[in-house]
């Protein structure tokens, strides 16, 4: 039996494309080699009665074009919200965040006076990168080396998008997509707590440190994303982040797309240049018209493709194409709410992200410990407790906590990561919080600790990588994964990516399947309904 | 100090709360940074008719002040400013704006000048980095102290009788001078000053004698029909005395996200105030080439509509067809008897094409819009400016 579209992985990204094919008429499956989906953005119970977002644990990313094409509300996506945040100081003070724009001041006011006033301005000027680069999400990149119809009218919509600017904006655009966060902080603030805030976007999930230049993009990368058009602004999958998941594949069904789950796919079967389907990891075939890969770039045709198949030029740029690992992650089943002993009664700071790292200097020093090869004992943490909002994920009275680490390197001086290594990692984490909330030690009944070898092992991501592949520059648009492949389509027919190696890159955001799903159903000549990228303001 | 326990309250009482709160029947407030202002104490009519007919008193505690002190107060805020500074005696008060290094307008305030080398700044927006790093090379001290004045307007024909009334004999102070008198054993300060284009003058003193002073005040008022009023009636005034508000009639160059919104000192028809035989001051150099080549997109202007729906955000056409600009704020005037509106329109649609101006209203009829399209001529500004406004020594009504 042949179906026209196999989708290997069932990641969102995977999902987001097989639900767009199935919608348009395709008959579709989805090859998933684990017993549950989701890849990322999973939620899986790992202690009775708690449900955790075991890798991605906020959502801001996913775009809301996509929940409505997809219905996902109907099939019970529902996005909170979230208030709050703070830094805890090696002081014993505190920074905290607040919704409320004079609130907000009046605590940078406890740190800067004039960082308080300064922070409308800083927020304007991100805000004006946002609205350049989010129009470019939802669209396929153009491929600067071709002069077909198509791509010279999309470099010229590029071209002038960027003429509408001035030049001031445009110098302000080229310094702020190469320099550092660091350095961008520094052109705004003087107190040291509100940078190391600030800066912490630019360094999740990415092997550079704050003083690495490049690092101010990622920070785009995160502010870009919208709760509700509160451009900015996080907010959490209710039920966890597998919630996603979940609805894309009740979607998925819903028009008649199945998803195999269990067996991994060993091999990418090509007859005569074009891929013709796979075959699993228990021996079994599957065929089909095209086969789409949500794995990344790097497993998919080093680990899946025979090198045979594969211009040589295309696989020496696969295997340069930078997936350092950078992160790992920690999730706890709490028997209550931890007490940060800085924070008054009654602070909402809790219900947002928690931080222990008070300098942008501190950041680049874990960053120094990752560069040569050890994950760092004064650990950078994100830590969220989700269930301050969700009511879904734990019995009442009790609490789920995702704690987001940097930097852990992929492997530790050159070798493997040992069972003892991680366990060494887990304790720095915990001891960091418990040192802010003694007694945190003693709430805990359940832990998951995962570095980039359990990420690699459990989501198949190269080297632990969270976005699919680092987020600097040099691998955006045109260029990412490689140059002359921006547009999902491989060098062997009807083999297509359409995971978080592709534009507009990693976090849940769903834009790369929602792109590749266009390219595929354009290829086939079939239409299909897809809104439009919604306007920033 | 701030205190850790801020976030219990968003939004500040200000000095004069215990007073206005009980007397604030519909609870209407609003938020004016980080401030709890009333929009109105329950009958917005008879608050605008107090304010063109006997007196009336506005809370300005929120408005964000800036004090600017030390030798080189007058050369700073000379190179900030586009106004002649050294021309401003002491006692002396005027209307400014200042401008990025592009020469578009990021505020509008008043400079009151309390000693050769003591100012307060008074504004909308807050601007205190961009206060700071203008400091470079000027030995000069610039602090935000927004709570630590209190501050009234008192404003209407009555006024002057008010304050004599109240002990203070301000017959003599012209329009933008400064008194100051003994009170409640500190220092009052009285300007002439104010927001409605009537006679009016602003009071000054200590968070800690502002209850002192309002009941002083409402005492000494009380023959004249002395009541507060809140923001609602205030704009009401300040349209017809066709004064700008930053954020609501134009965006502060350092907040505009699109690049086209911000404007020129020109384009809001505010290039009166600048001296170009001053020194340098910042923006001069792009508004001598905006001036020379003229290269200014906007005109802000007054306008007077047909008909009497007030045409708040409505789009200006030119012979109904083409799109030429847009209101910022619009009011049927009690007072001039006029349907009137503050508005941008592209160049040259103000002058050389200002015939066949036509004005898009959504008028609201029983639940259901109705769209109107309605001929309007630019009017000037101020649309409405009393004698009594400027005589010296004022009426006693
Ligand atoms: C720890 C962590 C925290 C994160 N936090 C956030 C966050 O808070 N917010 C956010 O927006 N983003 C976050 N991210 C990033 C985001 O989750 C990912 O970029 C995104 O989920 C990737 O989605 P994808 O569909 O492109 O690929 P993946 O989720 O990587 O999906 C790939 C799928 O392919 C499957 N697969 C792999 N090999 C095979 C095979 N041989 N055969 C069959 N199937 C295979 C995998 O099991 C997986 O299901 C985080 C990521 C991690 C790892």
């Amino acid at each position: 039996m042949t179906c026209d579209a196999l989708i290997i992985g069932a990641g969102h990204n995977g999902l987001v494309t097989a639900c767009y094919l199935a919608r348009a008429g395709m008959k579709v499956t989805v090859a998933e080699k684990n017993d549950w989906i989701g890849g990322a953005a999973v939620s899986r119970e790992l202690y009775p009665g708690f449900t955790y977002s075991n890798c991605s644990y906020v959502c801001s990313l996913f775009r809301p074009e996509i929940m409505r094409d997809l219905e996902l509300p109907r099939y019970g996506l529902q996005i909170l919200p979230y208030e709050g945040g703070v830094v805890f100081m090696e002081n014993g003070d505190y920074l905290g965040m607040f919704r409320d724009h004079d609130a907000n001041r009046r605590e940078f006011a406890r740190h800067s006076p004039r960082d308080a006033e300064a922070y409308d301005r800083y927020s304007r000027d991100i805000m004006r990168h946002c609205r350049f680069i989010r129009p470019l999400l939802m669209r396929t990149p153009p491929d600067p080396s071709s002069f077909k119809p198509r791509d010279l009218s999309e470099l010229a919509y590029l071209g002038r998008k960027a003429m509408e600017l001035s030049e001031v904006q445009i110098s302000d655009m080229i310094r702020f997509w190469t320099m550092s966060i660091s350095d961008f902080l520094d052109g705004y603030f003087e107190s040291p707590v509100i940078k190391a805030y600030l800066a912490v976007s630019a360094i999740i999930g990415t092997a550079l440190g704050p003083m690495s230049p490049g690092s101010a993009y990622v920070l785009l990368h995160h502010y870009m994303g919208d709760v509700d058009g509160n451009v900015g602004a996080w907010g959490f999958a209710r039920g966890g982040m597998g919630a996603i998941t979940q609805a894309l594949k009740a979607s998925l069904e819903a028009s008649g797309g199945t998803i195999k789950a269990g067996h991994g796919v060993e091999k990418v079967l090509v007859r005569n240049g074009r891929a013709v389907g796979v075959e699993l990891d228990n021996g079994e075939t599957l065929h089909a018209t095209r086969v789409i890969s949500n794995m990344d770039v790097r497993r998919t045709f080093l680990k899946h493709v025979a090198a045979d198949e594969l211009p040589s030029d295309f696989v020496r740029q696969v295997k340069r194409f930078k997936t350092r690992g950078s992160s790992g992650k920690l999730n706890i089943a709490l028997d209550a709410a931890p007490k940060f002993t800085a924070l008054p009664e009654g602070a909402p700071n809790l219900r947002g992200d928690l931080h222990f790292t008070d300098t942008v200097e501190r950041m680049e020093r874990a960053y120094d410990d990752w560069k040569s090869g050890h994950f760092t004992r004064d650990p950078f943490q994100d830590v969220m407790i989700p269930t301050m909002i969700d009511p879904t994920m734990t019995p009442p009275g009790k609490h789920f906590m995702s704690c987001f680490v940097q930097y852990a390197p992929p492997r530790i001086e050159g070798r493997d990561w040992t069972d003892a290594d991680r366990d060494a990692f887990g304790q720095a984490c915990v001891n960091q919080i418990n040192r802010f909330a003694p007694g945190f030690k003693d709430l805990i009944l359940h832990m998951e600790v995962r570095t980039p070898r359990e990420l690699e092992a459990e989501v198949g991501l190269t080297e632990g990588n969270i976005f699919q592949g680092e987020l600097t520059f040099d691998q955006l648009l045109f260029n990412r994964p490689v140059p002359g492949y921006a547009q999902y389509r491989s060098p062997i027919k009807a083999l297509w990516m359409c995971g978080s190696s592709t534009h507009p890159g990693g976090g849940v955001m769903g834009a790369p399947g929602r792109n590749a799903a266009a390219e595929i159903l354009r290829d086939a000549r079939m239409g299909i309904d897809m809104s439009d990228a919604y306007a920033v303001l | 100090m701030i205190a850790r326990l801020h976030f219990n309250k968003h939004l500040l009482e200000t000095p004069f709360y215990p007073r206005t709160a009980p007397l604030n029947k519909h609870s209407e407030w609003g938020a004016w940074s980080g401030h709890l202002s009333a929009t109105g104490f329950g009958d917005t009519e008879m608050e605008y008719t107090a304010i063109r007919n006997g007196a009336s008193v506005y809370d300005l505690c929120p408005m964000v002040k800036y004090r600017i002190t030390g030798p080189d107060a007058v050369a700073y805020l000379d190179r900030l400013t586009v106004r002649n500074v050294a021309k401003l005696t002491p006692g002396g008060v005027h209307y400014t704006v200042w401008c990025d290094d592009a020469g578009k307008v990021l505020d509008d305030g008043t400079l009151f000048r309390h000693g050769p080398q003591d100012f307060l700044l008074c504004c909308q927006e807050r601007h205190l980095p961009w206060l700071t790093d203008a400091t470079l090379g000027f030995e000069v001290a610039v602090e935000e102290i927004t709570e630590t004045i209190a501050a009234l307007s008192l404003q209407g024909p009555c006024t002057a009788s008010v304050l004599s009334a109240a002990g203070w004999d301000v017959s003599s102070l012209r329009p933008f001078r400064m008194t100051k008198v003994p009170f409640d054993g500190t220092t009052l300060t009285i300007s002439r000053t104010g927001f409605t284009g009537d006679l009016g003058y602003e009071l000054w003193i200590g968070p800690a004698h502002a209850l002192a002073l309002w009941d002083h005040l409402f005492t000494a008022g009380a023959p004249w029909g002395i009541r507060p009023i809140g923001s609602d009636a205030l704009n009401m005034a300040r349209i017809e005395a066709g004064f700008l508000i930053a954020g609501m009639d134009f965006i502060p160059a350092e907040q505009a996200l699109r690049e086209d919104r911000v404007r020129s000192p020109f384009e809001l028809g505010l290039d009166w105030l600048i001296d170009w035989n001053k020194d340098h001051f910042n923006g001069r150099r792009a508004l001598i080439r905006e001036r020379e080549s003229r290269a200014s997109q906007w005109s802000l202007v007054g306008l007077d509509i047909a008909g009497n729906v007030s045409a708040e955000g409505s789009l200006i056409y030119h012979a109904k067809q083409k799109e030429v600009g847009y209101i910022t704020a619009a009011l049927w005037s009690p007072t001039t008897k006029r349907n009137l509106a503050i508005a941008h329109l592209k160049r040259p649609y103000a002058a050389a094409k200002s015939d066949n101006l036509w004005v898009e209203i959504y008028a609201l009829r029983e639940l259901q819009y109705v769209k109107l399209m309605v001929p309007a001529r630019i009017t000037p500004r101020p649309f409405f400016t009393p004698a009594r406004r400027r005589a010296t020594p004022p009426g006693r009504f």
